[in-house]
């Protein structure tokens, strides 16, 4: 009885989130980054950054190895205070509020965003305790509705069918590709706006990451996703939005159209012809 | 291969051999003496009796008093040692994270303290407790051996807290948990064998050590009571009795330490089960 009602409230959530989704349709900003500065120590990591994250699209940072994709997604949740030598400056608007302000529940502010990190880490808990962290942490105490939004959230990520037999055994018997959407449904869970993934399919089989990225085209729906990847093809496949970087700056951005058949720079140019 | 490189490797081997073997011939030697000199002296009696009346000279009795003392400081050393360390480890792992340079002058102190020799304990105990206006007593006992085993329990247990990896960390904070949650669900949960193998080190070293309890738990003929009565101990136990002329005695004395190299027999095999079995769960992270 309790859990009909339950999904009821459930779907007309979604009903009414799909309503305001096709209201908003039309490019609108979810985060706004500007004048976001890094320093490591004397080095200048992250150099004037001034971006605008499209609302449910798929952005991704491009560049080579250690161009400053990693810190710029660290920021953007506030991962950058557990690194003494990173000083970040500037600011980043998720709906007016400044993520960087220093007053910030860095607890709330980080359930905004889920992140998917470059191999799974699941947390030392069965595969259903997992992704019931997140719903317990939202202060959600009622087992059934728990109950309801594991199984909610595993089906999200397509792992359900998969694992609803063997719930309560270690995530180490799952393989790295199941591991890792295990995370992506974790994150999932504390219902975040933005997924922040951070060359998510790298420790992955291809079979693995075509699976991964066919969650990413489904998820968009729902989320707004940032993708840092230095897979040209991925990023070919995947982008709405692409930011390319270099140095720890950003040097070309644009919709993946624009960036993949008519770059502007030569940086960009190089980087396409030795990625193909 | 070319007969240089093969004699040189033969020889190698059988150093690594000989130093191996030998040690555990060293422990299976002092095993055999423990047990062959204190055999005629081992019986019930030793185990479930206190001493009576002239014990000490060729009397009745037993050493239940110094085994249930012994037990006693090494339950409650461990249990003030485990209240203090875990937090602490946790504390060095999860809250400094960020600071390396604090992380590693605390490292090193608690190194220097776990190699701080246990009559220095016992000696700043023993001034500790007069200045509380205490007397020797199983209070006593426990608090000064804690102070010596709390940190073998922050390191051991910081030694495999620092194994995990940074992501599992980020992962967490990046759920929104709080640096508490993050340390006492997450992280001490993934380090758990690690507490398991600290909690039992420190069980080991407490229950063996004589230096540290010589002047704080006193010595008694009674089973302690109460917290503030002095307390016998397996290790006194054996030191007294050796240095008595008499032959029994003296025996008494090595099937009492043979009573205690069990007990931290038993002790070392239940820390090795129980820590793999927890190891096994958290493979590959």
């Amino acid at each position: 009885m309790t859990l009909d009602i339950i999904k009821n409230i459930e779907n007309s959530e979604i009903l009414l989130t799909n309503c305001i989704f096709e209201e908003v349709e039309k490019n609108e900003t979810i985060l706004k980054i500007e004048n976001l500065n890094v320093y490591a120590k004397k080095e200048h990591i992250l150099k004037n950054i001034n971006l605008e994250i499209p609302k449910n699209k798929i952005t991704v940072l491009l560049g080579p190895s250690g161009c400053g994709k990693t810190t710029l997604l660290k920021s953007l949740n506030r991962l950058t205070d557990l690194y003494k030598e990173l000083k970040v400056s500037g600011h980043i608007f998720i709906e007016n509020d400044d993520i960087l302000a220093s007053k910030q529940n860095t607890s709330v502010l980080r359930q905004k965003m889920g992140l998917l990190s470059q191999r799974p880490y699941p947390l030392p808990y069965s595969i259903y305790k997992n992704v019931a962290y997140g719903i317990k942490l939202k202060g959600i105490k009622n087992k059934k509705l728990i109950e309801f939004n594991v199984e909610k959230k595993l089906r999200e990520v397509g792992l359900w069918e998969e694992v609803k037999d063997r719930l309560h055994s270690s995530p180490e018997s799952l393989s790295i590709g199941q591991q890792q959407r295990l995370c992506l449904a974790r994150g999932l869970a504390v219902k975040p706006r933005i997924i922040l993934a951070d060359e998510p399919t790298s420790a992955l089989d291809p079979v693995s990451s075509k699976i991964i990225e066919n969650l990413f085209k489904e998820l968009k729906k729902h989320y707004t996703i940032i993708l840092v990847t230095h897979v040209l093809r991925q990023a070919q496949r995947l982008a709405d939005h692409v930011v390319f970087m270099n140095y720890g700056e950003v040097i070309e951005q644009g919709s993946s159209k624009e960036i993949f058949s008519n770059p502007q720079t030569s940086q960009l140019k190089e980087y396409l012809i030795e990625g193909n | 291969m070319n007969r240089f490189k093969r004699i040189e490797e033969l020889v190698f081997k059988w150093i690594c051999g000989i130093a191996s073997y030998s040690l555990i011939g060293i422990l299976g030697f002092i095993i055999i003496i423990i047990f062959v000199k204190g055999f005629n002296a081992l019986s019930l009696e030793m185990i479930i009796e206190a001493p009576k009346g002239g014990y000490y000279y060729g009397g009745e009795g037993g050493v239940l008093n110094a085994i249930i003392g012994s037990l006693y400081i090494a339950l409650g050393s461990s249990l003030l040692a485990i209240i203090i360390g875990v937090p602490a480890a946790l504390y060095i792992n999860v809250h400094l994270v960020r600071y390396k340079k604090i992380q590693n002058i605390i490292r090193y102190l608690l190194d220097a303290l776990w190699g701080i020799p246990s009559i220095v304990y016992g000696a700043f105990g023993f001034s500790l407790m007069l200045y509380l206006g205490m007397n020797a007593s199983l209070l006593a006992g426990i608090i000064t051996v804690a102070l010596l085993t709390t940190p073998i329990v922050i390191r051991t247990f910081d030694d495999v807290l620092d194994t995990i990896p940074k992501g599992l960390q980020e992962a967490s904070f990046a759920l929104g948990s709080t640096r508490s949650e993050t340390a006492f669900k997450i992280i001490f949960k993934q380090g758990f064998s690690g507490f398991i193998t600290a909690a039992l080190l420190a069980f080991g070293r407490g229950i063996g050590d004589a230096a540290s309890v010589l002047f704080t738990a006193g010595y008694t003929d009674l089973i302690p009571k109460n917290l503030d009565e002095p307390a016998a101990t397996l290790p006194l136990a054996i030191f007294f009795q050796l240095g008595s002329p008499n032959p029994l005695v003296r025996e008494r004395a090595f099937a009492a330490a043979a009573i205690l190299t069990i007990i931290i027999m038993i002790i070392s095999i239940l820390a090795r089960i129980l820590s793999n079995k927890y190891s096994k769960l958290n493979l590959n992270n």
